[in-house]
């Protein structure tokens, strides 16, 4: 089948789409996107989470012919100009290390900003909770959250 | 010639949180980890796998998976043109199997196809008739029954290594107990994965996640029948490794499929088959026995540690030392009888895990611990400390530790912590969280102590080593500095940590890290907390070398006796620069390889378990508060916080995320992770069943790292990665059990363990 979606600002249409595919694999395989990770592909682990139609989700429980018409916000659409101020707060307080979990974090992280510009910590832990991560421990992702929400509201 | 006097001390050197060169790559997405390799024409490769733990094969027909439109390739171990078995330690495991099935998740049959969900129906396809077999699945009745039935030829013991110290085993004071440890996963996120491309010489070019390039070159080229020199591998972006990268998973696999389809092939495991896909920590059944003066002095300890390694040997044997050799834990005792097996069953298979063989036996020796203080009414605390080695101490295998080994002064340090709040009024922070299971009745708090002994590096007599390539050139008017190694990153910061010992070595801040691939020298495993020191002793050595040559290049061409190299300047001997690094290389190029090996090990005695098997230790020490709904049997970790001595911090960031992440898996087997296995069939191969810790999980960690040099290594640097995952265990377990005057002889904790319904 034929899918035409909005990706990360462009339109995108992706021929010989077979019906079983997940957006997560038109993403990966098929728009040259593979930002988005495939931890589980079972709706699990949340390294998959992207935007649609502004709301995050786990991109391998989206049906690919779903996506037809809609508007998909990748990790790699998150900043036009160098980094956002999510990527950089991972960056700068070591959220980051094998990194397999981190785009699904981020744009989950982002989501949370959007909506709630200074989250008390219980709130970052219910947002970030559909997201594994198997190396940090989290502490490191706590604090980069923080980061980023300081300096968002200090802009 | 520049004149000035200043020097500074290079930027982002060692000591320093430098940040990540993959950094920024790995937020924005584009970082290539192995599962996003892509090459135009590329096939997709599955594996079909035995539904059966013990069965005989008694054909497979591979023709409906033949005739399906898009497949390339359907391959049994028929068409392994080289040796049919591999294997990390020794070659037991077929590439395919041969007539027989010894676990669930064996795979059979590999398919090449246009599409992988093609490839998946092509295995659905293959017709396999089994004679499905009794699965011999008891370790104790594997390690010492002599009329079991046996999973290889060679009996079902992998290695037996016993521990006998003295000849006193009688005491005032005895305490007993029987553990289990349940089979726990390393659950990295990025699935096994990697790409085999078919190259012109009639080799292949490997693209892979995993965690030692050079061992699996060695295992996959002869089931190939090529040389080495013709299967040249290259490290993709890794996922986590935790030890479950060890072992080979698909890379023969894909390799025949490309060499036979002459096209590139990519194999990317899912979840589900990532469970059945690498080996995992070893399940066990552990008896101790404790005994002690009545102020709670060890007179003895008998032990026996039952590892089961299911259906190959894997990495057994040297888990089997690690259980062995650190069973009795960083205690002084003066009498003991040990007995660690290993053993073959038709279980899953399982290998490396962080903390290798030295977790499960901190989980037994520490509840003992427990135990013995309850018996002679002192504190948890008091009597570690009673029975702590110090340096100079001698552990069970006769070893002294020749390092700082401050573990009593670690342990005062974390209970002298202050202790987090009381019982919090929000419902979120209590067990069951925003599931509204109570408003606070019921739950009782507890705080546990734990501490772990680890061996950093290989032992037992490894030949042990890495190799660095430095080179230095000008570059745009600028030195730069690039360091090769085929050192695997995992995600722990290695690639960080070569750069800054190069920048603190050359004063050179431009410094690039090439690919890791097997273009250079081994660099041996990013396992056993080992690649800071071996590594990073290579890349250390190997700056050397290269500034060395550097100074005899600035003394011949600068007509200049005396020089040295500080704050990237040459400067003379009372310190005037004299040059810039730039200005003294100009067209040349300095190329250095050395390989560093750390001090050499001994192996075990076979009967006795005496020797210096180890060349360093490493200790971290957690104290863990609880709150216990003790009517449901939730539980929340309030608090963990840890003391670890690291010996030098060559990367503040890195090492706290290090330690946070340890204590994170420990929190994983304490509370939550464990491949369920009945009858050798694994009953929850996901993420749905099987638990690893989420951001809710998790408590506020706080950590006290010391730093106590270790005169052996380079910085003076301990392997950091690992201790912390033994110790919060047992803490964690420990406040449990005080929040709930249960035994809790089992890990993980469940539910009903608690409520003993
Ligand atoms: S890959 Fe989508 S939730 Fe795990
Ligand atoms: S950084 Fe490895 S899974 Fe999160």
């Amino acid at each position: 089948m034929r899918v035409t979606f909005t990706v990360n600002g462009s339109q995108q249409t992706v021929d010989d789409v077979w019906e079983g595919e997940s957006l997560l694999y038109v993403l990966r395989e098929r728009c040259g996107l593979p930002g988005s990770k495939n931890a589980c592909e079972q709706g699990e682990c949340g390294s998959c989470t992207v935007y649609l139609d502004g709301s995050p989700v786990c991109a391998c429980l989206v049906a690919a012919g779903q996506a037809e018409g809609r508007t998909v916000r990748t990790v790699e659409g998150l900043s036009d100009t160098g980094l956002d101020p999510v990527q950089e707060a991972f960056l700068d307080a070591g959220a980051v290390q094998c990194g397999f979990c981190t785009p699904g974090l981020i744009v989950q992280a982002h989501d949370l900003l959007e909506r709630v510009p200074d989250p008390e910590d219980a709130e970052i832990r219910e947002a970030l909770a559909g997201n594994l991560c198997r190396c940090t421990g989290y502490e490191k992702i706590l604090d980069a959250v923080r980061l980023a929400a300081a300096r968002r509201t200090a802009k | 010639m520049t004149d000035i006097q200043v020097t500074s001390p290079v930027r982002d050197g060692v000591g320093a949180s430098a940040p990540r060169p993959d950094g920024t790559l790995k937020v924005t997405g584009e970082f290539a980890y192995a599962s996003d390799l892509w090459m135009d024409g590329m096939l997709h490769g599955a594996t079909l796998r035995s539904p059966h733990p013990r069965a005989r094969i008694l054909s497979v027909d591979l023709t409906g998976a033949l005739k399906l439109p898009g497949v390339e390739a359907v391959l049994t171990h028929e068409d392994v043109p080289g040796a049919k078995l591999y294997g990390v330690d020794h070659a037991d495991q077929p590439v395919l199997a041969i007539d027989q099935v010894r676990y669930q998740g064996e795979p059979i049959a590999v398919v090449a196809a246009d599409h992988p969900e093609t490839a998946r129906r092509a295995c659905a396809l293959i017709r396999v008739v089994y004679e499905v077999l009794e699965p011999l699945t008891d370790p104790r009745r594997a390690a010492l029954d002599p009329s079991y039935e046996k999973v290889h030829a060679g009996g079902n013991v992998v290695r037996h290594q016993p521990i006998r110290v003295g000849s006193v085993f009688e005491a005032d004071v005895v305490v007993t107990g029987e553990y289990e440890v349940g089979m726990q996963d390393q659950a990295f996120l990025g699935p096994e994965s990697g790409l085999a491309v078919p190259a012109e010489d009639g080799g292949v070019d490997l693209y892979v996640a995993t965690q030692w390039l050079h061992v699996d070159q060695d295992q996959i080229a002869p089931c190939l029948g090529l040389p080495p020199e013709k299967v040249r591998l290259t490290l993709a972006g890794v996922g986590g490794a935790f030890g479950a990268r060890e072992d080979l998973s698909m890379q023969i696999h894909a390799c025949l499929l490309a060499l036979h389809t002459g096209k590139p092939v990519r194999i990317v495991y899912g979840r589900e088959e990532s469970f059945f896909g690498h080996v995992h920590r070893h399940p066990a059944l552990m008896r101790y026995e404790h005994g002690a003066t009545r102020d709670g002095r060890l007179v003895y300890v008998k032990g026996e540690i039952i590892l089961d390694g299911g259906a190959y040997a894997s990495s057994t044997p040297a888990v089997v030392g690690n259980a062995a050799s650190l069973g009795v834990g960083p205690y002084s005792v003066p009498n003991i009888s040990l007995d660690a097996y290993g053993v073959y069953t038709n279980n899953p298979p399982c290998g490396a895990m962080r903390g290798f063989g030295a977790v499960q036996a901190c989980f037994g020796y520490e509840s003992q611990l427990d135990r013995l203080a309850e018996a002679c009414g002192l504190d948890p605390v008091e009597v570690r400390i009673r029975n702590a080695i110090s340096e100079g101490s001698r552990i069970a295998t006769g070893q002294i530790v020749d390092m700082p080994a401050p573990l009593t002064s670690m342990l005062e340090q974390v209970r002298d912590l202050p202790l987090p709040e009381g019982v919090s009024t929000d419902l979120r922070d209590l067990p069951g969280g925003v599931a509204n299971s109570t408003h606070g009745e019921g739950i009782v708090r507890g705080v546990g102590y734990g501490i772990g002994i680890k061996n950093i590096c290989y032992s037992e007599g490894f030949d042990d080593f890495s190799t660095a390539r430095v080179r230095l050139e000008v570059i745009g008017e600028e030195a730069a500095v690039l360091v090769h190694t085929a050192a695997a990153e995992v995600g722990q910061g290695l690639v960080t940590l070569k750069a800054q010992i190069a920048r603190t070595e050359l004063g050179v801040p431009n410094v690039t890290i090439a690919p890791a691939d097997t273009q250079v020298g081994s660099a041996g495993s990013s396992s056993a907390s080992r690649q800071s020191y071996v590594t990073g002793g290579a890349v250390k050595t190997a700056c050397e070398a290269v500034r060395e040559r550097l100074l005899e290049l600035a003394a011949k061409k600068l007509s200049h006796d005396g020089l040295a190299l500080s704050g990237g300047k040459i400067v003379s001997v009372s310190g005037i620069v004299v040059a810039s690094v730039a200005e003294v290389l100009g067209d040349d190029v300095i190329e250095e390889t050395r390989e560093y090996r750390h001090r050499a090990t001994a192996p075990m005695d076979q009967l006795t378990g005496q020797g210096d098997a180890h060349t360093q230790f490493a200790f971290c020490v957690h104290r863990a508060v609880v709150d216990v709904d003790v009517e449901l049997g939730l539980v929340k970790v309030v608090e963990l916080a840890a003391v670890q001595d690291v010996g030098k911090i060559l990367n503040p960031i890195a090492l706290e995320g290090q330690i946070h992440g340890g204590t994170a898996q420990g929190l994983g087997l304490a509370l939550m992770e464990e491949i369920q296995v009945a009858g050798g069939l694994i009953r929850n191969p996901s993420f749905t069943d099987y638990l690893i810790p989420t951001i809710l999980d998790m408590p506020p960690m706080r950590l006290e790292i010391l730093e106590n040099p270790d005169p052996h290594a380079p910085y003076g640097l301990r392997g950091a990665g690992e201790p912390p995952t033994l110790s919060s265990t047992p803490a964690i377990v420990a406040a449990v059990r005080a929040a709930t005057g249960k035994s809790l002889m089992r890990i993980p904790v469940r539910p009903e363990h608690i409520t003993g319904t």
